[in-house]
């Protein structure tokens, strides 16, 4: 008895909707009605969409989960997909990217993201120390193709190393705990449940976790009581500082026919390489999911490649160029003003890389970053959106 | 190598005295610039919030219009929010003020203001232009605005004999009065800038001021039903007052006595310490109290934004003590007056260069005696 999406009066009330926007816009003018409703409650905006922060759960000693009410306009994600968290730090908004920990099959809309402090981590470690209910943060949209396909194969490895098992967890909730709910396809896996007749092709699952020590497994107790209420979820923690770091060939005694799964795998670079390497089974049947590696620290004046992404120019250039030289004598059409850093008409964005104040010698630069290109030179490997 | 560079005030530094002078700004911008953070963050957005709030408060006052009292406490809530918008918000977040917090919301590439003038012909006319080439004969158009004399080294034409009246009308209708300023109509004879671009740059201005207009006298007024009439002249009274003040606080930054004017010659090979100079001899502050630093968009503090114009405005008045100290050191002017002294100051000159001569004797008693040190570079 499910009504048709899109119905006479949907149509008429959308555009009703549309045209009493449109009409806001001429009284609100030069800014938009959103700039208003946002001033009301952030999580109205559509065009910032942003999420509250309503619960932190501590995970390990270094680790918390962010329980966040996304705003209005949040798109839901695919178990295993990633998004852009914005943080406001000393009165700057920074972007990183963390997988979702849950699945989008909560009845109550939240989504979680599990942050793990890592060393020096300006985002992470004030996320995990910092946070608390009530914060706002900025959102984008879910992203990544690490993700479950529907319906879901039979036969599964999760191969999964210290934060690596965030998006897996997400993945996990949604084959099992919230599987039940679910109708066909994605996550039946209800027959499972121990003292049920199992179905017809049961899911069969391998976790393959590691940690430093029990007390690290981020998700520890919630894994462990799944993998006892499931009989089709095998997990095998592996405590990395008693019983050394899990090689691939410990793999193939722990889970035989590991390469005829089809495998999601997230940890440390390291770990993905050997995994791939080791890989006989389909190349499309291993899904790997690499975290961005730390960013390495720039060199002052050593500079680098600069990639112009939109005239698709590429020049060498050195530490002490201004990019704005840099692009123009490429012969990028690069907008430009004073040359001296004060008027900001030569801001142009950062696609990726860092650059170097050529004022103060300070290194920054995030994707995304508008940044005055007169006065900043490579600092590595540049793209400049122009 | 170059002497030290002669100013009209006379002010003779040596070229290492100049640097040093510069040194000791950029160690006082470095130190703001490092400093900016949570707080500034707050200030910004909770201003942003407080004047959309007054402004919404107004309006909503304006719809009881038919009582005296509404009328006027939200004209006047108005008439606060837009010169907040206009001055402490708009003109500095354009500035690249506000860019370091990295919110696309409050930044200059994004920002477009409640005036008349489109805010990529304004970044380009102020920020470029006259923050650049500040008071330097034929290049800042900002000097009398390409319509006034202002300085007596501007030569006199009888066009200037009308000058009064129409920085009176000007005062006005300042909003639209810059927004056609920013298209340099008087750049096309010359051949500077084509036809074409000015067209251009006149439909983006038509386009904007249409909006604006629709919103304050149709839009607003229709809404308010029987309160049509007490809305639109609210909404007009608003926009009035705004210009008149943004008028006033705007031609006390450059053109009170004493104010310098430099020529092209003069500053060639600019160093960084010169162009200091030639910014802080250029511009003249009005004192006054947190109130006015606020809604004059702390262009109260015109020698500091004209020395480190995209330093967030709210650290100006922290500085404003160190600069003064440190040209006292230098023995260097510092212009500073009451509102109303600076203003009858532009208002005298404006009488009096309307008319033909120089207007002024060579020597000025705003700038203190000066040891003349000849420059031994």
């Amino acid at each position: 008895m499910t009504a048709p999406s899109t119905t006479t009066s949907d149509i008429a009330s959308r555009w009703v909707r549309r045209r009493l926007a449109s009409a806001a816009r001429w009284l609100t003018t030069p800014v938009r009605p959103d700039d208003y409703l946002r001033l009301v409650n952030p999580l109205w905006s559509v065009e910032e969409l942003c999420g509250r922060v309503e619960a932190v759960r501590p995970e390990t000693a270094d680790a918390v989960t962010l329980v966040i009410r996304p705003g209005r306009g949040w798109v839901p994600h695919r178990p295993g997909q990633w998004v852009r968290i914005g943080v406001d730090i000393d009165g700057v908004r920074h972007w990183r990217t963390y997988s979702l920990s849950s699945t989008p099959r909560r009845p109550d809309g939240r989504i979680t993201i599990t942050v793990k402090a890592v060393p020096d981590g300006l985002v992470s470690g004030h996320l995990v120390r910092r946070a608390e209910p009530g914060m706002i943060i900025g959102l984008g949209r879910p992203e990544g193709e690490f993700v479950l396909p529907e319906p879901p194969p039979t036969r599964v490895l999760f191969l999964t190393a210290g934060s690596g098992i965030t998006p897996v967890m997400a993945m996990l909730d949604s084959l099992f705990a919230y599987g039940a709910a679910g109708s066909a396809g994605l996550g039946d896996a209800d027959g499972a449940r121990k003292g049920t007749a199992p179905r017809a092709k049961p899911l069969d699952v391998v976790l393959v976790h590691s940690a430093p020590t029990a007390e690290d497994v981020i998700f520890g107790r919630r894994l462990r009581e799944l993998a006892a209420e499931f009989s089709n979820l095998r997990l095998y923690e592996r405590h990395t500082r008693t019983d050394g770091r899990l090689k691939p060939t410990d793999l193939a005694d722990l889970c035989p026919d590991w390469t005829e799964r089809a495998a999601w795998v997230c940890g440390p670079a390291q770990m993905l390489d050997e995994i791939t390497a080791h890989w006989s089974g389909p190349v499309d049947q291993l899904h790997v999911e690499r975290f961005r590696p730390a960013r390495p620290a720039a060199v002052g004046g050593t500079g680098g490649l600069v990639r112009f992404t939109r005239s698709r120019r590429e020049v060498d250039a050195d530490g002490d160029t201004p990019l704005l030289t840099v692009g123009e004598e490429t012969g990028v059409l690069m907008p430009s003003g004073c040359r001296m850093g004060i008027c900001y008409g030569c801001l142009a964005r950062l696609s990726s890389g860092r650059v170097r104040d050529l004022r103060t010698g300070r290194i920054h630069g995030e994707e995304g970053d508008l940044i005055q290109t007169c006065v900043s030179a490579a600092a590595g490997p540049v793209e400049i959106e122009l | 190598m170059p002497t030290t560079r002669s100013t009209p005030t006379a002010v003779m530094l040596t070229r290492a005295d100049v640097e040093e002078f510069g040194r000791e700004l950029d160690k006082i911008r470095d130190e703001v610039m490092a400093s900016r953070g949570e707080d500034d963050a707050r200030y910004i957005r909770g201003l942003i919030a407080t004047q959309r709030k007054l402004e919404m408060a107004g309006r909503v006052l304006l719809f009881a219009s038919w009582l005296p009292p509404a009328w006027a406490a939200g004209t006047a809530a108005l008439a606060v929010s837009k010169i907040l918008e206009n001055m402490e918000i708009g003109h500095n977040v354009l500035h690249g003020q506000w860019d370091w917090m990295r919110d696309p919301k409050i930044h200059s590439a994004t920002w477009e203001w409640d005036t008349a003038s489109p805010a990529d012909q304004w970044k380009h006319s102020h920020n470029l232009v006259h923050h650049t080439w500040t008071n330097v004969l034929g290049k800042d158009r900002d000097i009398g605005y390409s319509a006034m004399r202002v300085h007596p080294e501007q030569k006199w034409h009888p066009i200037y004999l009308a000058q009064p009246l129409y920085n009176a009308l000007l005062a006005l209708f300042f909003e639209y009065g810059i927004a056609i300023y920013d298209v340099e109509l008087e750049r096309i004879p010359t051949g500077d800038k084509s036809l074409k671009e000015a067209l251009g740059q006149l439909r983006a201005v038509a386009a904007k001021v249409r909006r604006q207009i629709i919103k304050d006298y149709v839009a607003f007024p229709l809404l308010a039903g029987p309160c049509f009439l007490p809305v639109l002249l609210g909404n007009l009274t608003a926009n009035l007052t705004r210009n008149v003040w943004a008028h006033t606080v705007i031609f006390c930054g450059h053109f009170p006595e004493g104010a310098e004017v430099f020529t092209e010659e003069q500053i060639q090979d600019e160093t960084r310490g010169q162009w200091y100079l030639r910014q802080l001899l250029g511009s003249c502050n009005i004192d006054g109290g947190p109130l006015l630093h606020l809604m004059s968009g702390n262009l109260s503090h015109q020698i500091e934004h004209h020395l480190f114009p995209d330093m967030p405005s709210n650290r100006y008045a922290e500085i404003a003590p160190r600069v003064r100290a440190l040209c006292e050191r230098f023995g260097l002017p510092y212009n500073s007056g009451s509102l109303a002294r600076q203003t009858a100051s532009v208002w005298k000159r404006i009488l009096r260069l309307s008319l033909p001569g120089p207007g002024r004797p060579r020597q000025k008693e705003t700038a203190p005696p000066v040891e003349e040190v000849q420059a031994a570079v």
